[in-house]
């Protein structure tokens, strides 16, 4: 049996349960794509009230959207894509078997544009967003020039926080798993062999980057600016 | 259910290591990564939990014997029944049936070690305790009185109760349920034994894989509905509050797009282990198994589009209520194809009435009345008439309890042997399976003429008219609560004088069967070979 084979050879990272590698690859893989589907789900969630109250005001939800400042959101997707390719390259140095000092260097930087990310996003935009007393529950002002179009504004502001901040959480999240990645390189746990961990955080990494594709264009772009 | 041929029956002996014995102290309890000790811990969770639900359950029926109430003020009553409706939905009949059979015995019924992440497996139970912990101090420093529904704008705007932490216990609590989903689709898809295809995997398994599904795609959305509902509590931006442009009903129809297939999470396991029942007490392969294993997606699948019926006077379109009625109608099918497959399996069969095929029997009978009475309220006109009317309770009921508390309990019993080696007293088990059965129909059958008669759910107080349903209705539930009470007793006392069980002590087929009771941690000694589902000619058991 191939049992037999796995538990006398004890490859690192094999788990007890499954009968070899290539199984445990394939749930680990499969158990990172059905959650991700859950996150479809619950991205889906949002962005389907947001298109639903996108409807139903869409006078408000047009002056929203021309409150938010392009050059921040379009950075940032500059940002996220290059972290996505550095993802990538890590893996694949994995993969390839590099040394893991090359490994370790693709994470870094996946995580430098990560924080970047993040780091436009609270000091600048978020700032100038209170600044600008746009932020809902914290100094919101109706502008004159509104009129009736106030609250749909406000709930406008309201998902656009609601949103990019449960993205945000999603980023820390993906930080925190970089971390332990880098500190698992660094203790020789990959190999060409055995680099599931990367290739799944890969998956995640990813979707998220993905997530902020969607959002960018359905709380920026959208509306007639251009 | 299966035929095994390596490995079938060299489990070690009666006295031999099994997954109890294996280690002693709290900390193996608490630390484990085993399917078998997880699925032991949530049976005691969610056994809790059913005592608390049940006991806010008493105090209703107790309060409901007079028609002016006979014990609480009415804000105390609206949170009684609220406090009832979010345990015993979110935190009994949602876990009850996957998270402890279904930990148990999904892994050694595909032949495999484990579940694929153990270790997720044990988080996922300690997700369910700190969500439940949350609830539970919620409820205990206030409670909450909006129905376990959360409607706004009463919830956001209007109730003064601990709608936040409620609701954050719940939302907790739904990642335990996601994530024992994603690990039983996983663990199905990939785990299994060597001939263990995916049209010889045991109902139960094609249930529990057709509830994971509605769990993974379902709860995400509930979760974030109750984020919005949250949000919307503090900060007052009106997302759900027509006042300033909100919409209400996006809320009940987010809610209810989890809500609605929630309850064929809640359905569909106790499905599987009717279907385990019916086989093993006929020693009958169970008649058209493709088809059974089939209206399991069937009924999954569908559920993701009926949601609006549960809105249908809400105020939403008339041609999307038409819509959704036909939609639920369509529900029937797949339901009917399993009831009549069963019956099917039962004729010429060599049944045997112990008592977990009463339960089952039960269920057939009792979900076949919950789920014809639901076609009422999936037509549009009788709907006006019955919503918001004890008639929707009694329908429900029969379906969450006559259906899904009966499977259970039959579930319980059919592997008690099996999870602890030990036998239940048959006599004791056959009486309580009666009185559940009886106090049950008392319980809740007065129910569907006070809601046709028109009596509102919900209302502390009530025209005297109805005193004599609802008098019966409580001794009703005095009944099923001795029911519910002597399995408690006699099952902790089997754990200690129970005679033991042996590997098979019903003569029914399937992996599990095949290995010693209690099995040993890692299941199978040598890897089993599955050659055929569901085997029983030749045992000498089939009449033909």
């Amino acid at each position: 049996m191939t049992e037999a084979a796995a538990h006398g050879a004890h490859p690192p990272g094999f788990a007890h349960q499954f009968e070899d590698m290539q199984q445990q690859r394939e749930a680990g893989n499969l158990g990172m794509w059905v959650f991700l589907v859950t996150e479809i789900l619950f991205f889906g969630g949002m962005f389907t009230a947001y298109i639903v109250y996108r409807l139903l005001h869409y006078e408000s939800f047009v002056t929203g959207s021309h409150l938010l400042e392009v050059k921040f959101g379009a950075t940032n997707t500059y940002v996220l894509i290059c972290s996505s390719l550095t993802m990538a390259l890590a893996i694949r140095s994995a993969q390839t078997g590099k040394r893991k000092g090359q490994i370790i260097f693709w994470l870094i930087l996946t995580m430098i544009f990560g924080a970047l990310f993040l780091g436009l996003k609270f000091t600048f935009e978020w700032r100038h967003d209170y600044i600008e007393h746009i932020v809902p529950g914290f100094g919101f002002q109706y502008r004159p020039e509104w009129g009736s179009l106030g609250p749909g504004v406000q709930m406008f502001m309201c998902f656009y926080f609601f949103m990019t901040g449960m993205h945000a959480v999603h980023m820390i999240v993906g930080l925190g798993i970089l971390t332990v990645l880098v500190i698992m390189t660094a203790r020789n746990k990959f190999s060409p062999g055995y680099y599931a961990p990367l290739e799944i955080s890969g998956l995640y990494w990813h979707f998220v980057d993905i997530v902020w594709i969607f959002l960018f264009a359905l709380l920026y772009l959208i509306g007639g600016r251009y | 259910m299966s035929t095994a041929t390596a490995g079938a029956h060299d489990g070690p002996p009666e006295s031999g290591v099994n997954y109890l014995n294996a280690s002693y102290g709290i900390k193996s309890w608490l630390l484990t990564t085993d399917h078998k000790r997880i699925g032991l811990l949530y049976l005691v969770s969610v056994t809790f939990m059913f005592l608390v639900g049940g006991l806010a359950a008493v105090v209703m029926r107790l309060h409901l014997v007079e028609p002016q109430g006979a014990l609480l003020e009415p804000e105390t009553y609206n949170k009684f029944f609220t406090m009832h409706g979010i345990i015993m939905v979110f935190f009994f009949t949602i876990p009850a049936v996957p998270a402890t059979l279904g930990n148990f015995l999904i892994p050694i019924m595909i032949g495999a070690r484990d579940v694929a992440f153990p270790k997720l497996n044990l988080l996922s139970w300690y997700v369910f305790i700190v969500g439940a912990i949350i609830t539970l101090g919620a409820i205990l420093s206030g409670g909450v009185d909006t129905g376990w529904t959360f409607y706004p704008p009463y919830s956001s705007l209007y109730s003064q109760s601990h709608v936040a932490a409620v609701a954050i216990g719940v939302f907790i609590t739904g990642f335990s349920s996601i994530l024992t989903g994603l690990n039983f689709i996983v663990t199905i898809h990939k785990m299994r034994a060597p001939g263990m295809t995916w049209f010889r995997m045991p109902l139960f398994i094609w249930a529990s894989y057709a509830t994971s599904l509605i769990a993974v795609l379902g709860t995400p959305v509930v979760a974030i509905t109750i984020v919005l509902l949250g949000l919307e509590r503090l900060l007052h931006v009106g997302i759900f509050d027509p006042a300033v442009g909100g919409d209400p009903l996006l809320f009940q129809h987010m809610f209810w797009f989890y809500s609605h297939p929630a309850v064929y999470i809640m359905i569909l396991p106790p499905m599987g282990v009717v279907s385990e029942l019916i086989t093993a007490f006929s020693r009958k392969r169970v008649f058209g198994y493709s088809f059974v294993a089939m209206s399991s997606l069937a009924i999954a699948v569908i559920s993701f589009v009926v949601w609006g019926h549960h809105m249908f006077v809400t105020g939403q379109s008339i041609y999307a209520g038409l819509v959704f009625s036909v939609l639920s109608f369509m529900v029937a099918i797949p339901s009917a194809i399993k009831i009549f497959n069963w019956t099917a399996t039962l004729y010429k069969g060599s049944i045997s009435y112990e008592a977990p095929m009463l339960y089952a029997m039960g269920f057939i009978g009792l979900f076949t009345m919950g789920g014809l009475t639901g076609l009422f309220l999936a037509a549009l006109a009788t709907d006006v008439h019955l919503n918001g009317t004890y008639f929707i309770v009694a329908h429900f009921h029969y379906v969450m309890v006559g259906g899904a508390v009966i499977a259970y309990l039959g579930g319980i019993h059919f592997w008690w042997p099996k999870i602890t080696g030990r036998l239940y007293p048959e006599r004791w088990a056959r009486l309580a399976a009666l009185l559940v059965f009886v106090g049950f129909n008392l319980t809740f059958f007065p129910q569907f003429l006070m809601g046709y008669m028109g009596m509102p759910r919900r209302y502390a107080v009530y025209p005297a008219e109805f005193q004599v349903l609802n008098v019966l209705s409580s001794a009703g539930a005095s009944v099923l609560g001795v029911g519910y009470f002597i399995p408690l007793i006699y099952l902790i006392w089997s754990l200690r004088y129970g005679k033991p069980a042996g590997p098979n002590p019903w003569g029914a087929k399937g992996l599990e069967w095949t290995i010693a009771s209690p099995p040993p941690t890692e299941n199978f000694l040598t890897p089993p070979v599955v050659e055929e589902a569901y085997n029983y000619s030749g045992t000498g058991g089939s009449h033909d």
